[in-house]
């Protein structure tokens, strides 16, 4: 940023464009950037408009330094650093829009240029989804095309365009090959800030009243599962996620995840096999049906049953499982595992605790406990709603016996509560139930308004065994799915009735399930995939290298002769007319410099008169090959016959 | 020289040739054949390519597949831009066209015609030479004239230099450039000095007296015009009244007749400043419609006058060799 030299004025058309670029480039990073950065780079930006349109004066460099140094100090107070993802994304913002208003040389122009492109990367941190890498294609294209209206002043923009589009349309190829043949490398390479992972949804290690309905009202996707044969029945759909032990009174948390060894599951019927793509949520479990058989490799089972992996799961992943939908787990049943599973705060919910001693006295066993609870909550008439109003400190109780009105975490917690307070050993499952089978491409679609709650009791004879509350209070929520038994509270395009709507959606979702399977999910365990189905097994570094180089190369001299296809064929004439010289050459006859073609035949027919047919045919066709107007191939060919054929 | 013939298809020796200057000028026409045609990025060529570095390295370390797509797309945009801007150069035909005799001290125009025989504009040419640099487009299958403005400093003559025709279309991140050197030059007459027409004085030859002032006044009749007449003997008031231009003629030839003598100036002068001096003589005889006439040591011009007169007779002292 050396002193602007007093140059030639830059071309308006391209500078307009450029602009655009900008505008382009971070129009999605209003979403999330601190209000004050998105109002401060409208400004300058429109700074910069008046002074293309209306000559207006861009700031002097002491004005522009202060700019840059309150930028960096509001960026300071927004996020206490300056260092990070988000804090450098403002900082990259701002500096573009700041650059704007210094642009006045050719050079400033690149540095503008390659701050789009880094804008328009730094857009992929938030969101990866189509409609952005939609804009950030334009963004690409306006910026390229104000670069060629800057190397080429005065054209129309529409030729630009038209430039910018082609060289974009024949680097396509390139991009592929890149994209498919560099060796991939899983990153991070270093440490990321803290900051990288934020803003991602999905289910907590802890369950309050709310939190799961809370979920229910987003129909982002949890996670797609494609079924190596047909789905299990809806009812068997239970994902099994976080387990919540430890209860407070109001909030259930995880207990200390531990591994052990010799957890088994005894499965009986047909297995189930199928893949899981799941998106990031920052947390180590992954979700599988109830209950997995076969992991991962680089998977392993909690003593709660829970399947997690050793690191969070930060970005999309695959993995195939194997599931047994009829199980009995006997596993994670120490007596510390147990007496966890029974234990309670002191003294809340009286009316409950009252109820489960009436219960542990009336009847005879365990089991028998539990049938009465389930039979409680099928005839007590609950309202299964994502409005439950607020509890108290004894929250059980209100709900049980006051409002009646919850959501599956109400039922879950309630029942668990109960169980224990009878003595039976229970805890809290969170997890998803129920997925959508997408009929366009067949995958399970499975969201976070799936977000369910259900406990799990110690019985003697069958070990950990599942029991839904909210199944037996709300049955439709199990059979039918969260949107028909709370139509009201449903995510808009979730709601039955809107059929054109959900068959729109079933579209999209199927084409947002490809771009991530193939665009965003393609990691180097995918391309091993790839490469090896091309017939490359384990590929070495530099076998890949080499192959990338070879056909990138090959793709570049097609894309150059296709380029230079209309050089050659002018080059071709001429070489046919300096080989008729260089024949005649030999027999003591050479062109002289001065001589013209016509001249040149003159002289040799005069010279050699047998030939003279043949000399003055190739000269006319040469001279009208070379000066006429029209080129065809037919008389190029006939001209090269008759250079090859000419003998002096 | 055989390994000359084979060499010369070497790029790189092709590049040294030119770098050293010891291409000689090339008469007719020039093609920029792809051998001559050289190509680098410019320094935002460069930028450009370490921000892909970066942008690579972002994208590793977050793993975003969608930053891998746009680093990759704009490596191949570079890629192609290296293609789009050698076409943009290639297979262009240079030439020389005409350039115009001046003074030494003035500016020579050197005009340049570029030609295009292909189906595709050549965008954004740029031609320079020295400190001059001109830029044009050549439309598919058109021809564009461009002049090249060389500051002269000696009489003689002045051969056309080094001629670099860049391009940095279509993106600027790239520029293909080529040497060329058309076999032209400028005549270069030497600068007149400030000096007045001689005084009257005797001639040598004929011992008639050179006066100007009454010569010019000595109106004997009238004639019909020729073209080679100067405007300033046209007879006006009486062109007006007849049909045709007159011309007036006056008496003597004494009168209106000069000869230049490089003998005739002092001893003392040196070459350059005769030089100067008789060229402004001729410069001022001319204006004057004088018939006049060039004595050198080794060249003489007779008596004359018109256009054709004073540039042989600048030419003879352009060309003087002492």
């Amino acid at each position: 940023m050396a002193e602007a030299k007093p140059s030639v004025p830059l071309p308006a058309l391209p500078l307009a464009t450029l602009l655009a670029a900008c505008a382009l480039s971070v129009a999605p990073h209003a979403l999330w950037l601190p209000l004050w950065v998105s109002f401060a780079a409208g400004g300058l930006l429109a700074w910069r408009i008046t002074a293309l349109l209306r000559g207006a004066i861009l700031p002097p460099r002491w004005l522009l330094l202060l700019l840059t140094l309150a930028t960096v100090v509001g960026v300071f107070l927004s996020y206490r650093t300056i260092m990070g993802r988000d804090p450098g994304v403002t900082l990259l913002v701002m500096l573009l829009f700041l650059k704007l208003l210094e642009t006045r040389a050719a050079r400033d122009v690149f540095v503008v240029a390659f701050l789009v492109y880094f804008g328009a990367l730094a857009n992929f941190f938030y969101s990866q989804s189509i409609p952005i890498a939609g804009l950030m294609l334009a963004t690409v294209v306006t910026a390229t095309t104000a670069l060629v209206g800057f190397s080429a002043p005065g054209r129309p923009l529409a030729d630009d365009l038209r430039t910018a589009g082609r060289m974009l349309v024949q680097a396509g190829p390139v991009m592929l090959l890149l994209f498919f043949l560099f060796p991939r490398v899983q990153g991070p390479l270093w440490g990321l800030p803290q900051d990288a992972y934020t803003g991602t949804a999905g289910l907590s290690d802890t369950m309050t009243p709310g939190s799961i309905s809370d979920l229910s009202l987003s129909d982002a996707i949890a996670f797609r599962v494609k079924f190596d044969g047909a789905p299990p029945p809806r009812g068997l759909l239970y994902w099994r996620g976080p387990v919540l032990t430890d209860f407070d009174g109001r909030t259930w948390r995880v207990s200390l995840p531990q591994l052990r060894r010799g957890m088994s599951v005894e499965a009986s019927g047909t297995p189930v096999d199928y893949e899981v793509t799941l998106e990031p949520h920052n947390r180590n479990w992954m979700f599988a049906l109830e209950m997995p058989i076969r992991l991962p490799a680089n998977a392993r089972l909690t003593s709660e049953y829970l399947p997690i992996f050793f690191t969070p799961v930060r970005n999309r992943i695959r993995y195939e499982v194997r599931s047994a939908t009829q199980f009995q787990v006997r596993s994670g049943a120490e007596p510390a595992d147990l007496a966890a599973a029974l234990r309670l705060p002191p003294a809340v919910n009286p009316r409950a605790r009252a109820r489960a001693s009436e219960w542990r006295s009336s009847q005879p066993d365990d089991v028998a406990i539990v049938r009465s609870a389930i039979e409680f909550f099928r005839s007590s008439r609950f309202e299964y709603t994502l409005q439950a109003p607020l509890l108290g400190r004894d929250s059980v109780d209100e709900f049980l016996f006051d409002t009646k009105q919850g959501f599956c975490e109400h039922f879950a917690s309630s029942f668990v509560f109960l169980m224990r307070a009878a003595g039976v050993p229970a805890r809290v499952v969170t997890g998803y139930q129920g997925g959508d089978v997408n009929p366009v491409d067949g995958y399970m679609v499975v969201r976070q308004a799936d977000a369910h709650a259900w406990a799990e009791v110690w019985l003697a004879g069958n070990g950990w065994t599942r029991v839904d509350p909210t199944a037996a209070a709300v049955p439709v929520r199990v059979e039918q799915g969260i949107t028909a038994a709370a139509p009201a509270g449903a995510p808009l395009l979730m709601r039955s009735g809107l059929n054109w709507l959900k068959g729109l959606r079933n579209e999209w979702d199927a084409l947002t399930n490809q771009w991530n399977q193939w665009v965003l999910g393609y990691n180097p365990d995918r391309q091993l995939e790839m490469l090896a189905r091309l017939g490359m097994k384990q590929p070495s570094w530099e076998t890949m290298t080499l192959t990338l180089f070879w056909s990138v190369g090959g793709v570049m001299l097609v894309v150059a002769l296709w380029l230079l296809r209309g050089l050659r064929r002018e080059d071709a004439v001429q070489r046919a007319w300096l080989r008729f010289c260089a024949k005649l050459e030999r027999n003591g006859l050479a062109r002289t410099r001065s001589e013209g073609p016509l001249d040149y035949s003159e002289r040799v027919s005069r010279q050699l008169p047998s030939r003279e047919a043949a000399v003055r045919g190739i000269a006319s066709l040469y001279i009208e090959l070379r000066y006429g107007r029209a080129v065809d191939s037919a008389s190029l060919a006939r001209l090269k016959s008759l250079v090859r054929e000419f003998a002096a | 020289m055989k390994l000359d013939r084979i060499l010369q298809y070497s790029q790189a020796y092709n590049f040294y040739q030119w770098v050293f200057r010891r291409h000689g000028p090339e008469p007719g026409v020039v093609l920029l054949t792809q051998r001559r045609v050289y190509i680098l990025p410019t320094r935002p060529g460069v930028t450009f390519g370490s921000a892909l570095i970066l942008m690579l390295i972002g994208s590793i370390n977050y793993n975003l597949s969608l930053g891998y797509v746009l680093t990759f797309l704009l490596a191949g945009l570079g890629v192609v831009s290296i293609l789009h801007t050698f076409r943009n150069l290639v297979h262009l035909y240079v030439s020389g066209g005409r350039v115009s005799p001046v003074f030494a001290g003035d500016v020579a125009r050197f005009q340049i015609v570029l030609e295009n025989r292909n189906g595709f504009t050549r965008h954004s040419i740029e031609l320079s030479c020295k400190t001059s640099k001109v830029r044009c487009d050549v439309q598919a299958e058109r021809h564009c004239t461009v002049d090249l403005d060389v500051k002269t400093e000696r009489r003689g003559w002045l051969p056309l230099p080094r001629v670099t025709v860049d391009t940095r279309f279509p993106l600027g991140l790239t520029r293909a450039w080529s040497y060329v050197q058309p076999d032209m030059r400028a005549l270069v007459y030497p600068s007149p000095d400030a000096a007045p027409l001689p005084t009257p004085e005797a001639d040598s030859e004929t011992g008639d007296t050179v006066s100007l002032g009454a010569g010019a006044d000595d109106f004997s009749g009238l004639r019909p015009y020729q073209a080679s007449d100067s405007p300033r003997h046209v007879a006006w008031k009486a062109s007006a009244r007849s049909e045709t231009l007159l011309t007036k003629i006056f008496s003597g030839r004494a009168s209106s007749e000069m000869w230049f003598d490089w003998e005739s100036l002092p001893p003392t002068m040196g070459v350059e400043a005769r030089l100067s001096r008789l060229t402004r003589w001729v410069m001022l005889a001319e204006e004057r419609g004088l018939h006049y006439g060039l004595r050198l040591p080794a060249a003489t011009v007779p008596l004359g006058e018109g256009f054709a007169h004073r540039e042989r007779c600048l030419r003879e002292l352009a060309l003087y060799h002492g």
